[in-house]
């Protein structure tokens, strides 16, 4: 029989970030406690100043085994990528 | 030179380090990891908060006269006027008599429940002081004031967040939180009964400990009702000493575990 509070994956943005980064996970009663516990585990050392928290069992996760048939495709269609622009001077460094 | 602010700010110093101490002995035993680890993030506030306390204190006392200096501590330690006292001759070296805490601060930590309930009823009443201390006309005490104040709203989210939970949880924890609360209620009283140095506080800020008691019962209150928890009778017999140095029989305990290294090798560093 499973005792334990439901698992919790923990993002954090630093200060100084633009996104939240996986931290790691924890677990927690409820949400209220999940943003308490990340707050306590991952932001002692100033890590971040933003927290999110997601059930573990809301995240799902493609299957490493698919790896070929979703991702090798976009390797060889150079022309997805927009590099065949000339830029302006004034957009150069973009 | 009045020595009513020092025995104000040894109040408020020993409060920290001895309920900081005592929360720290739950390192390494807390009923989870994250728990475990909230707690030490908490008495490590506390701390924090004491020494902060005791160097301002330190400082004044070095600065008494040699008369004022003769009677302030009876702990054998500080019978020489010369001697140099600091953060850690305060932490370490006096008797229990010495000490000035509530009584609230060295009740052993029982279980879970008691544990959140002695915090969640000194929380409550430090974020009011400390609020007030902010506003302090002492410039370093409203520092170190406005500074707590952070830690202590943190503190008493959390303290009040387990009260609910357990209070509002399964019969078990209903009965060891309401078990909890009514066996520390006694201690309360002392929160608000003012010491003589506690008249540094309105001389301070222009408020009285005792006003701040009616805005703690009601917050306290507000939580034990979303807790479904019966709160204790407003004027039941209370605990008094802690703040003119008659401590209950735990604040011994607590010292001779605290002060030992610094007793058995005086001078030890890491």
């Amino acid at each position: 029989m499973n005792n334990e509070w439901p698992l919790w994956e923990i993002f954090i943005r630093s200060k100084a970030g633009l996104d939240h980064k996986h931290v790691g996970s924890l677990h927690a009663a409820d949400a209220a406690m999940a943003i308490e516990n990340a707050r306590d585990v991952y932001t002692r050392r100033m890590e971040g100043v933003s927290i999110w928290a997601v059930e573990s069992k809301y995240i799902h996760a493609s299957n490493p085994d698919d790896a070929a048939a979703l991702y090798d495709p976009a390797n060889d269609k150079v022309y997805r990528h927009p590099t065949f622009y000339d830029l302006p001077e004034e957009l150069k460094h973009m | 030179m009045s020595t009513k602010k020092l025995k104000f700010l040894l109040q408020l110093a020993d409060n920290a380090l001895i309920l900081g101490h005592r929360i720290s002995e739950w390192t390494g035993h807390g009923p989870v990891l994250e728990q475990d680890i909230a707690l030490t993030n908490t008495a490590l506030d506390h701390l924090g908060q004491a020494r902060a306390l005791y160097q301002y204190a330190a400082g004044l006392y070095n600065g008494l006269e040699a008369a004022d200096k003769q009677d302030f501590f009876s702990s054998p330690a500080f019978a020489d006027p010369e001697m140099n006292v600091t953060e850690d001759s305060l932490a370490y070296l006096r008797d229990s008599w010495d000490f000035r805490n509530l009584l609230l601060c060295e009740q052993p930590n029982g279980d879970w429940a008691v544990t959140v309930a002695r915090s969640f009823f000194y929380d409550h009443f430090s974020y009011l002081l400390f609020s007030t201390l902010s506003n302090a006309s002492d410039a370093t005490i409203a520092a170190i004031a406005a500074k707590s104040l952070k830690e202590v709203s943190y503190h008493r989210r959390w303290s009040s967040e387990w009260v609910i939970r357990l209070g509002d949880g399964t019969d078990l924890s209903k009965e060891k939180m309401q078990y909890a609360i009514d066996e520390l209620w006694s201690f309360t009283g002392e929160l608000f009964l003012p010491s003589e140095a506690d008249m540094v506080l309105e001389a301070e800020t222009g408020c009285s400990l005792s006003s701040l008691k009616s805005q703690w019962a009601t917050s306290v209150n507000q939580v034990l009702e979303e807790a479904t928890l019966t709160a204790p009778a407003a004027d039941a017999w209370m605990q008094t000493g802690g703040k003119t140095g008659t401590h209950t029989e735990h604040l011994g305990y607590v010292l001779a575990e605290l002060q030992f290294m610094q007793r058995a090798y005086p001078g030890l560093e890491w």
